[in-house]
């Protein structure tokens, strides 16, 4: 579809700067026709009066100063910690687009999972020649010393947030994975907790899925994973590991640990003797068997990684080969979300389990194939380029945005190191309502979704949908000026329960306007 | 509870109880100026730097309005009330889902308060309620804790970081206003001398307190007895020992490591106030006996730290598994 063929729709307040372009617009079908499952939101609006809606915003936005719901930029000089953006109308995912995603998402994890236990063992997928084994060598995420190593459960990601886009075609593609210490989980709730105040009828009449149980979902996952010597599998000792106050996420690690109900540590917390962690407690040392750790492979053991880190714990890695501890998640986990290694996905699903993958990868090139380097160098205007090993949106080109000087940076980078970069197309991202300035705007977002896996995969019906707040942009992470917004799945409808879901009964008083 | 967290909960209280004792003992005592001549100004420099526990600069005559500073603004001094109010809040940020919203709140908005205020607005005529707001931030900060936060382990650290340093700041206080003036005589006295003791019961909050006990009578044996051995003034130092005794033996019991050496050495020392009395002690000598407290306190403070907070994990694990026995 092509902008002329969407014809600019002036709607009445509060959408009178609603604008559509060749993006997915996630509450429109067409230009002014909103689809099913938003309609009742698009009536709420309609209906509000032009202060109400500001109000409830600055309500919103109180309360996040209040409970201290920030995080921490890095590379600014000054006033680092800020708040995280919300914006108030939810993204809406109706029951049957959620139930394909829970089910690309959980082969997904399965296929990550089985390749990276494979990739730490015989091999099968390098002697197959499926994936290149100097692509593998040469990821810097790479751990040599957890080659042979058996983790509990052969549960390597235990926690991991995989990014979604919708395309303008309405698919959802995978945009990456993040398997390292994702992210964002905190705002997912408090934004839910939010919302819930801000339009308590609206939510109950939509039936949303519950998300709250996430941190009892995590402690059973991590609870799971008990190491092999664990004195007390029943019982075990579960602390999370945070790098301190001034990590960005440090307010998540506060928030998830007490709604866990385990210890907060730092590395200087924790100390190794004979091979075992013990956490320095008054009543002195205390074992600890599973490590929930939002600290960095490189930072993990000065013994082992980093020598000169100071947020790690002497002697951990030891103790974890000895299996008297366990990490989630494990160490080494960053080779498959290399974007490079990213690109061999569907080859990597259909390798382990002979499946095709249900959620699509964007389409990516290689820039160490000389062909596909020369077509992306040549097109780079075109292109967003990423580093292979890096997150949160650090070190990222966005062609059709980026001035000539930065293209020519990026140019001289991926011709002298093309292993660490890969290209993509320039998305086009779904577009969602977004209320801007007590007015309805269209806004690109995405989705980010966090998958457990312990004795089983469990997913948490949404996910953290992120905003680019600022117009036009494309860029939706938190350190790059991004929001995010409440996500809504809907509950199936099931005949059987009246009490549960939106019955059709309901829908067609929503659609008939008889219910706000 | 960690160590780290029990470590960062009892500093942040002793940081806080010292900004406090240094703000009244700073109020009074430029009160006690007016009253005296100029001349007198590099001994009550001097007088003040020793009883805030602070070196005294050796040769270089003291500039009054420099020493004001340092024990009050410098951020160079980590004893300076501002640092003091500082390195409290520090404490507590890293620890901060460990108290109460409420805490955090009033401690970070009297932090707010201190280092918004510019050294020449303070010593013009507002002088008084900067110290007077130090204090009460500090008296409504603990009061928010006793009312907000549970009483359990970390309550019982801010206790012991309070009444550790209370002791310790009570007898530097005495020990140096005792080798200012006479051995005090059991008879009330006049004048200069009668000023500088009725400071020293207001440094210590305790005129009112002494007057109810003692009559508006002052006579300096009184005085004496009345700051180190009163068992039900708060700022006394007996009753400073009893509650580090107090809260070592509850901390002791939740921890399940009784018998440790901090709460011998606080059970030894509260022995000694409880059936001392003001003539032997003056008869020892009183700065014997407040150095004596003072060496005292600070056992207790290593041995906290050695037992609670930094021990090895070797005796650490021994004495887990002979409280296991």
């Amino acid at each position: 579809m092509t902008a002329a063929a969407m014809p600019s729709f002036q709607g009445p307040y509060p959408f009178a700067n609603y604008r559509f372009n060749t993006a997915y617009d996630e509450m429109f079908g067409s230009p002014g026709v909103p689809r099913d499952f938003y309609q009742a939101l698009h009536r709420t609006l309609a209906g509000l009066p032009p202060e109400e809606l500001r109000k409830r915003q600055q309500a919103a936005d109180l309360t996040f100063l209040h409970e201290g719901i920030t995080f921490t930029v890095y590379g600014t000089k000054e006033g680092t910690e800020r708040i995280f953006p919300n914006d108030l109308l939810p993204r809406i995912i109706p029951h049957w687009e959620w139930a394909k995603i829970e089910k690309g998402l959980t082969q997904r994890l399965t296929a990550l999972n089985t390749f990276l236990r494979d990739i730490y063992h015989e091999g099968r997928i390098l002697n197959e020649k499926i994936v290149p084994r100097e692509l593998i060598y040469s990821c810097k995420h790479l751990r040599r010393e957890m080659r042979g190593l058996n983790v509990p459960r052969d549960v390597y990601v235990s926690v991991c947030g995989t990014d979604l886009v919708r395309l303008p075609d309405g698919n959802f593609f995978v945009l990456e994975d993040n398997l390292r210490v994702p992210s964002g989980v905190s705002y997912m709730l408090a934004n839910r907790k939010v919302l819930k105040g801000v339009f308590p009828k609206m939510f109950r009449d939509y039936g949303v899925c519950p998300i709250d149980h996430y941190p009892q979902a995590l402690l059973a996952t991590l609870r799971s994973l008990t190491p092999e010597n664990c004195k007390y599998p029943q019982d075990p000792v579960t602390v999370l590991l945070t790098p301190g106050v001034s990590n960005s996420a440090y307010f998540e690690h506060t928030f998830l640990a007490q709604q866990m109900g385990i210890e907060l540590v730092e590395g200087r917390d924790l100390l190794v003797h004979d091979n075992i962690v013990y956490m320095r407690t008054t009543a002195g040392p205390r074992r600890v068997d599973v490590i929930y750790r939002r600290v960095d492979d490189d930072f993990l053991d000065p013994l082992c990684f980093r020598r000169d880190s100071i947020l790690g714990v002497p002697g951990l890695f030891n103790a974890y080969r000895a299996g008297n501890v366990n990490l989630a998640n494990a160490i080494g986990t960053g080779l498959a979300d290399d974007k490079a290694i990213y690109a061999y996905f569907p080859e990597i699903i259909r390798f382990y389990l002979s499946e095709d993958a249900i959620l699509p990868n964007v389409p990516t090139y290689l820039l160490t194939d000389p062909s596909q380097r020369k077509h992306v160098l040549q097109n780079l205007e075109k292109m967003v380029v990423k580093a292979v090993g890096e997150s949160g949106g650090y070190q990222m080109l966005i062609g059709p945005q980026s001035s000539k000087q930065q293209r020519e940076e990026f140019r001289a980078r991926i011709i002298a190191d093309p292993r660490n970069y890969i290209a993509q197309p320039t998305l086009s991202l779904s577009c969602a309502p977004c209320l801007i300035d007590g007015e309805v705007e269209s806004r690109h977002i995405d989705l980010r979704p966090y998958i457990l896996l312990g004795e089983k995969v469990t997913l948490v019906p949404g996910g953290l949908t992120r905003v680019a707040l600022r117009k036009g942009s494309l860029v939706v992470n938190s350190s790059q000026g991004g929001g995010s917004k409440d996500t809504w799945v809907l509950r199936a409808t099931n005949p059987d329960d009246s009490t549960a879901a939106i019955t059709d009964e309901v829908w067609k008083r929503i659609a008939g306007g008889n219910l706000v | 509870m960690l160590s780290r967290v029990a470590d960062s909960l009892y500093w942040m209280s002793r940081y806080l109880e010292r900004a406090d004792q240094t703000a009244r003992l700073v109020d009074v005592e430029l009160q006690l100026w007016l009253d005296q001549s100029p001349e007198a100004g590099a001994g009550q420099c001097k007088f003040l730097l020793e009883a805030l526990r602070l070196p005294v600069p050796q040769g270089a005559s003291l500039d009054p309005n420099r020493v004001l500073n340092t024990v009050v603004f410098s951020r160079t001094n980590n004893s300076s009330i501002v640092s003091c109010i500082a390195a409290a809040r520090e404490n507590l940020r890293h620890v901060r889902e460990q108290c109460s919203s409420e805490m955090w709140e009033q401690l970070n908005r009297l932090y707010l308060e201190v280092i918004n205020t510019w050294p020449e607005e303070a010593w013009t005529l507002k002088s008084h309620s900067f110290f007077h707001a130090v204090q009460e931030g500090t008296h409504l900060f603990q009061g928010i804790t006793d009312g907000t936060m549970s009483h359990g382990e970390g309550w019982q650290y801010i206790q012991l970081g309070r009444y550790v340093e209370r002791t310790d700041a009570l007898a530097a206080l005495l020990e140096t206003h005792f080798s200012r003036v006479a051995f005090p005589a059991n008879q009330p006295v006049e004048n200069a001398e009668y000023l500088e003791w009725v400071g020293l019961l207001r440094a210590c909050v305790a005129f009112e307190s002494y007057c109810k006990a003692y009559t508006a009578e002052i006579r300096p044996l009184r005085v004496a007895e009345f700051l180190l051995l009163n068992p039900e003034f708060p700022h006394s130092v007996r009753f400073s020992v009893d509650r580090v005794n107090a809260a070592l033996h509850i901390i002791g019991d939740l921890a399940e490591r009784r018998e440790e050496l901090p709460t011998r050495i606080a059970g030894r020392l509260r022995a000694q106030l409880s059936f001392s009395q003001i003539e032997e002690v003056m008869a020892e000598g009183a700065n014997t006996y407040l150095k004596n407290i003072r060496s005292e306190c600070s056992q207790i403070h290593s041995a906290i730290h050695q037992i609670y907070f930094d021990y090895s994990i070797e005796s650490g694990l021994a004495s887990y598994e002979q409280a296991q026995k």
